[in-house]
């Protein structure tokens, strides 16, 4: 009964959205005037005052349909289509857990999951908007999570049974290549971000209705834009990571459709981020920061269409069938364009923001976000030409060459940059004072790009530019901290400065990466030695192994590095035989500088018992720097969340800016 | 300046940033898009340019493993009685095998030959390519 239950709390959660959206929908209805909004705050109206309430059952509700999944998947009940389709009785507990959202249905479950979680969170502790506001942010979270409700029950529905009669003795099992610890981590971290950022977006949505687009306004969205965007932070860097181990090619971006899905809500995100503390601190940048939130979640709608539409050529799109695609972009179209409607018809309503001069901290956020939305647009019709093109007869596809030629320069730039704005003053700096500030990071960057052009004259001018910059970023990006008390810097100024930091590692450790990576492919013969990187990797031979569901030919290699100790690293080529597929698990030392990562492949004389087998080596130098980058942006975005809301309880916010006035910086 | 001359200059700096960003990707597409090409595609539209990178795909016909032990060479097939001849250095994906769908990157060389430099093969079971599956290409072809 257990699917039936999940079932009913499901419809039950579609129906609160409704209840949600309707209800709402009244209290804020025009020709109640003025005197709706005053009924609710002073909660004379009962039904107004149901809202928040039918807000979070929602988000219970979906939330335990969601855990009756996981609970199916755990008992393997095979009766169920999705766990007869997707798992297997003998696969280990952690990936029948995780497998729940390993599958099409599965995932657009959990989606629905956290949008109205994320509601939820809203009506229990958003204190700080304007009530009529607020509300309207629950009619537009309300009405995102209607349509998916509509999709997930009429054609994703997660508990179908099996006919009687069909129901296997054991399941299909999990794609292999999801048989990974990565997989309890990755797809919930990105989700909370990437689904998270719909908050924004309502929230953009309902200031828009109540025309509050203000500074209040901002400081009540701010920490919802940071916390989704943590976690989008933290999603890619796990997904990055998990395609560098597993796919075994060694790569750690492959610019593969469904990674820019991820990539394009970020990057407006991240614009958002900036924007929204002008706004937040200054007043402005208004209309601006409301067209990134609704561009910010509409990317993240896009991608789902791009990722769950089975239109891509991916690992994570699940086999589909075709009418859920055009569900799918139904929904984005009516979403997408209502909202842009709503906006062309209220822009006008929304203040000029106050003003700034050319160099100041306001015009740098301002070049920020325009690079921000350069790269975004770059990568955008990138990822989209093939799908346009396909639509015409045109078999297309973009890639690497595409992306890294035109995103890199503009990214760099905008890196470089970074070390310069957060020394600038609000409102108003000096051209001459700017310059003396910058200038041993200045310095440190050419000394870098002289060393680079001497010691490594052959490094491309990508990596190069991308090192000498992440230098001088990383030394710029702690000036905030100079000349100030530690101890009493507020922990959103160390947050933005550990951010910044964060990007100058990841960059340093992408350039360091694409420069120096050493290669060696190889057919070796047990006991023969390969040389790489000033390793000594000698191939032992292959021997059987098995695993709980898998069985694999493992290879063991003793490496030495120069006249080190020497140490045994195995890769593996693995068979699961539900589904049968192989995959590749590649070998991965760890060093301080660098990750020596092996990968076997074929046998190379198949015909012939000469014992060659292809061997793949790689010496990536710095390469973990990229990760340890991506947590530390996260980490550095978690300080100012905390730093925010610890400043909000103190009740300590600033004076209002809404007009310009002599005092320079807020914080 | 007055608010609304700010507001006017921010609109038209979006506005520029938006066109420079379409702009500038549809030149970037014109030159790095690459185009698909099945045997039969060769055979009718004639062979692409060789500076042209390149897509072919379709259903591996045979393999042959050069004695070198780290390169393939391996024809590719579709429902046509085209072939193209294709060769690539490198681990092959595991899902590389004769009567299975591929992808590969490359370039056509001056007779005809292909050398790919990256290798897709099918993810799993249910799956097909799209590329492949429109053109007739089914599930059922990998086991015949």
């Amino acid at each position: 009964m257990i699917a039936e239950a999940g079932l009913i709390l499901l419809w039950l959660a579609g129906a609160m959205s409704l209840l949600q959206l309707v209800l709402g929908t009244a209290a804020l209805w025009p020709g109640k005037g003025a005197g709706a909004v005053s009924a609710l705050e002073t909660g004379l109206n009962p039904l107004l005052r149901i809202v928040r309430p039918v807000a979070v059952a929602q988000g219970v509700l979906v939330a335990l349909s969601f855990l009756f999944l996981i609970w199916l998947f755990l008992q393997t009940d095979l009766s169920v289509k999705l766990v007869a389709q997707n798992s297997h009785s003998l696969k280990p507990w952690l990936y029948k857990f995780a497998g729940a959202w390993g599958n099409h249905e599965g995932s657009m479950l959990l989606w629905v999951a956290v949008l109205a979680v994320a509601g939820a969170a809203v009506a229990l502790f958003e204190k700080k908007l304007r009530q009529d506001t607020l509300i309207a942010t629950l009619v537009a979270q309300a009405a995102i999570g209607l349509g998916f409700y509509a999709y997930i029950l009429s054609v994703s529905n997660p508990f179908e049974r099996l006919p009687l009669g069909q129901i296997p003795l054991e399941g299909n099992g999990l794609n292999p290549l999801l048989q990974d610890p990565g997989l309890a981590f990755h797809p919930p971290t990105l989700y909370l971000g990437y689904v998270g950022i719909s908050i924004a977006f309502s929230f953009a949505v309902g200031a828009l209705i109540t025309r509050d687009v203000g500074p209040v306004f901002a400081r009540a969205m701010r920490p919802w834009i940071l916390g989704a965007w943590i976690f989008l932070t933290l999603g890619i860097t796990a997904g990055s990571y998990w395609a560098y181990y597993e796919l075994g090619w060694g790569g750690w971006w492959f610019w593969d459709p469904v990674e820019n899905a991820s990539l394009m809500p970020w990057l407006a995100a991240t614009a958002l981020l900036h924007s929204v503390t002008v706004l937040a601190t200054r007043a402005g940048l208004r209309a601006w920061t409301i067209m990134l939130a609704v561009v910010a979640f509409s990317m993240s709608m896009i991608g789902t269409f791009l990722v769950r539409s089975g239109i891509l050529t991916s690992v994570h799109s699940f086999a589909v069938d075709p009418k859920r695609g055009g569900f799918i972009l139904a929904l984005l179209a009516l979403y997408i364009g209502g909202a842009l409607l709503l906006y062309g018809l209220r822009v006008r309503h929304v203040k000029e923001g106050s003003t700034f001069e050319p160099v100041s901290r306001e015009a740098s956020l301002v070049i920020n976000n325009l690079l921000l939305s350069v790269v975004l647009g770059i990568v955008f019709f990138g990822t989209l030409f093939p799908i346009v093109a396909q639509a015409f007869g045109h078999e297309v596809s973009v890639g690497a060459p595409y992306f890294n030629a035109f995103t890199g320069p503009i990214a760099l730039f905008l890196v470089a940059l970074m070390a310069l704005g957060p020394m600038l003053k609000w409102r108003r700096d000096r051209l001459a004072e700017t310059a003396r500030r910058i200038a041993i990071p200045a310095l440190l960057s050419a000394g870098t790009l002289v060393a680079v052009l001497v010691l490594a004259p052959d490094t491309r001018p990508l990596p190069m530019f991308g090192l000498a910059i992440a230098v001088g970023v990383g030394v710029a990006s702690l000036a905030p901290l100079a000349g100030r008390n530690l101890r009493r810097t507020p922990l959103f100024t160390w947050g933005m400065v550990i951010s910044h930091f964060g990007i100058a590692v990841a960059l340093a450790g992408m350039a360091c990466e694409s420069a120096f990576t050493k290669e060696t492919l190889t057919a070796a013969a047990p006991g023969q030695v390969v040389q790489v990187a000033g390793f000594s990797v000698k191939y032992n031979g292959v021997q059987p192994v098995t695993g709980p569901n898998w069985t694999a030919i493992q290879a063991e290699v003793e490496v030495r590095r120069g006249d080190g100790e020497p140490f045994l690293m195995y890769p593996e080529a693995r068979l699961f035989p539900t589904p049968p597929q192989p995959t590749s698990e590649a070998a991965i030392r760890t060093l301080w500088n660098g990750q020596l990562y092996i990968a076997i492949g074929e046998p190379s004389d198949p015909n012939t018992q000469s014992g060659r087998r292809q061997l793949r080596l790689w010496w990536k130098p710095l390469v973990t720097l990229i990760w340890l980058g991506g947590i530390l942006v996260a980490f550095g975005g978690f300080l100012a969340l905390i730093g925010r809301l610890r400043r909000d309880r103190r009740g300590k916010v600033p004076a209002l800016a809404e007009k310009p006035s002599k005092w320079e910086a807020v914080r | 300046m007055k608010r609304k001359h700010q507001r006017l200059i921010l609109l038209l700096l979006a506005v520029g940033a938006v066109l420079g960003a379409v702009l500038l990707s549809m030149w970037g597409l014109r030159d790095n898009a690459s185009f698909f090409y099945a045997p039969e595609d060769v055979a009718r539209q004639g062979r692409p340019p060789l500076d042209k990178a390149v897509r072919v795909g379709g259903m591996v016909r045979e393999i042959n493993r050069l004695p070198d032990g780290v390169s393939v060479q391996f024809v590719i097939g579709d429902n046509s009685t085209h072939r193209i001849n294709a060769r690539y250095t490198g681990i092959t994906p595991e899902l590389f095998r004769v009567n299975s769908g591929v992808i590969a990157d490359g370039h056509f060389q001056a007779d005809g030959s292909f050398v790919a430099n990256n290798i897709l093969a099918k993810h799993d079971e249910n799956y097909m390519p799209p590329e492949l599956t429109e053109r007739g290409l089914h599930k059922t072809d990998a086991v015949r």
